[in-house]
């Protein structure tokens, strides 16, 4: 497979193609000289004639579009509300980790503040979004319900539609806000790592209980429900994060999919190598080699389940998003910003509690300039490494908390983050070659 | 579709029509939520489910 970055095609090419593509040899007399005692001269012509119409047409060796990119002025679409700074898990990898006495729930007058920051922040954007985080959230689903009635009022009045997104252990879940989710089209993402083992062995209630037997019987309950709702709905996914403890996380997939879920995500734990937990360079080899099997896995149930997602086998290569898009990335610090139970403002929930990346408060609506314009700017043309990275319009530079929490800087991508998504691109992409054509393995 | 080079994508990144709407999903407002993908978004604009 060849993947030409710039125009973001993805090829299926044969071996005498491979060879002139990964020798960059340009001319009929090269390539024979170098090619000829391996394939026939005409098939090197007709070869080279090929690369010419592709490059001609902009779909190989395309140039950078974007060289002198310079971001559009910065404009806020969407907030997460981290509504519970609390949590019915004491999960031992979680970011938002926090003592009994910081534990905090989100007012209704912040979060009500909040949407109209957001309604106003948006300007000329329709579509806004409301992810409610936590913690757990369902420990505050009074305040959700609340804003998410005012905020389709609001919303309506001023022209705009606002998504929303909650994610959650699912321990809360009960008939009543389930069929409020629903109703509500709530986008929901529910956390469940996979195996019980591998759940247990990190997602404890705070008595230090394995939490699996009880989220999955509740979480069962939601996908049941959203399976027979008649009427729009919000999607759901199965988030599970993978640590150190299962690196086989394939198995982790399948043990999903046995129990009857098809819409799965499984994300690396964001953390330092000094955990026991944390993955680690040494453990890049066998996480890419996961990769690629769990793409094999996934192609051969996909073949019998055309409904199954697994979320970052989810490239669209023809309807993906734009390039603005791709150079924007996740648009925290200025398009994308969460608000702490006090309307404190943060760059992303991964930020929250960080003093030196306070921006402002929903109840002033008054950004810090200088961080709006440093996360703006932080992007694939000036992070650390990006420029000359194939996966550069796929992954946008990374996530910047995690680049922060690895070098103390947004600007300098985890290393190791940078490998892992390389990986998973790889096995996506290879993904996307398969489901085009049977040979392409 | 030539004999030594199968094109899978449908078109180039640059052919899009739409750009720069910002009305499409935020991408870590999705099920990843730190790992911050934005390839596997979609545009709210061109993809009709």
């Amino acid at each position: 497979m060849v993947f030409d970055v710039h125009s973001q095609v993805l090829h299926e090419v044969d071996e005498l193609a491979w060879e002139l593509l990964r020798s960059g040899l340009n001319t009929y007399a090269e390539a024979v000289e170098k090619l000829g005692s391996r394939f026939g001269t005409a098939d090197i012509a007709g070869a080279l004639g090929e690369i010419t119409a592709l490059r001609a047409r902009g779909l190989l060796y395309a140039p950078d579009p974007h060289a002198d990119y310079d971001p559009p002025p910065p404009l806020v679409k969407a907030l997460c509300l981290n509504v519970a700074h609390h949590c019915n898990l004491a999960c031992r990898y979680c970011f938002a980790a926090a003592p009994e006495a910081a534990a905090k729930l989100m007012p209704k007058a912040t979060a009500r503040r909040a949407v109209d920051y957001l309604l106003a922040a948006s300007g000329a954007r329709r579509h806004v979004e409301i992810d409610f985080f936590g913690g757990e959230p369902l420990l505050n689903f009074p305040v959700i319900r609340d804003t998410v009635e005012y905020a389709r009022r609001r919303g309506k009045a001023v022209g705009k539609e606002v998504g929303f997104t909650v994610t959650t252990n699912g321990l809360l879940l009960t008939p009543e806000i389930i069929r409020f989710l629903l109703n509500n089209r709530v986008n929901v993402v529910l956390s469940l790592d996979g195996r019980p083992e591998v759940h247990d062995r990190l997602r404890h209630t705070v008595r230090g209980q394995g939490s699996h037997a009880a989220s999955l019987t509740r979480i069962r309950q939601f996908v049941s429900a959203w399976r027979q709702w008649d009427g729009p709905r919000g999607y759901y996914y199965l988030r599970g994060t993978f640590t150190r403890h299962n690196l086989d996380f394939a198995d982790d997939f399948c043990y999903l999919v046995d129990q009857g879920f098809d819409k799965i995500s499984l994300e690396p734990v964001v953390s330092l190598p000094c955990t026991d937990y944390g993955l680690r360079e040494e453990d890049l080899a066998e996480i890419r080699y996961e990769y690629q099997r769990l793409a094999d896995i996934y192609l051969e149930l996909a073949r019998q389940n055309a409904g199954l997602r697994f979320f970052h086998f989810q490239i669209d290569l023809d309807e993906g998003p734009c390039l603005p898009k791709r150079l924007a990335g996740c648009g925290a610090g200025h398009a994308y910003l969460a608000v702490d139970a006090e309307g404190d403002l943060y760059p992303c929930h991964q930020f929250i509690g960080r003093e030196e990346f306070l921006m402002g408060n929903v109840f002033t609506a008054e950004l810090r300039y200088d961080l709006v314009e440093h996360f703006r700017h932080a992007h694939v043309y000036t992070k650390e490494g990006c420029v000359r990275c194939w996966a550069k319009f796929l992954c946008s530079g990374g996530c910047h908390a995690h680049a922060y929490l690895e070098n103390r800087s947004v600007l300098k991508p985890s290393r190791l983050g940078c490998a892992l998504m390389r990986a998973r691109l790889e096995a996506a992409l290879y993904v996307q070659a398969a489901k085009n054509t049977p040979t392409a393995r | 579709m030539g004999k030594h080079i199968r094109t899978i994508n449908r078109r180039a990144l640059a052919e899009r029509k739409v750009v720069a709407c910002g009305e499409c999903q935020t991408s870590c407002q999705s099920a990843c939520k730190t790992s911050c993908t934005v390839g596997n978004q979609f545009c709210l604009k061109e993809k009709k489910n």
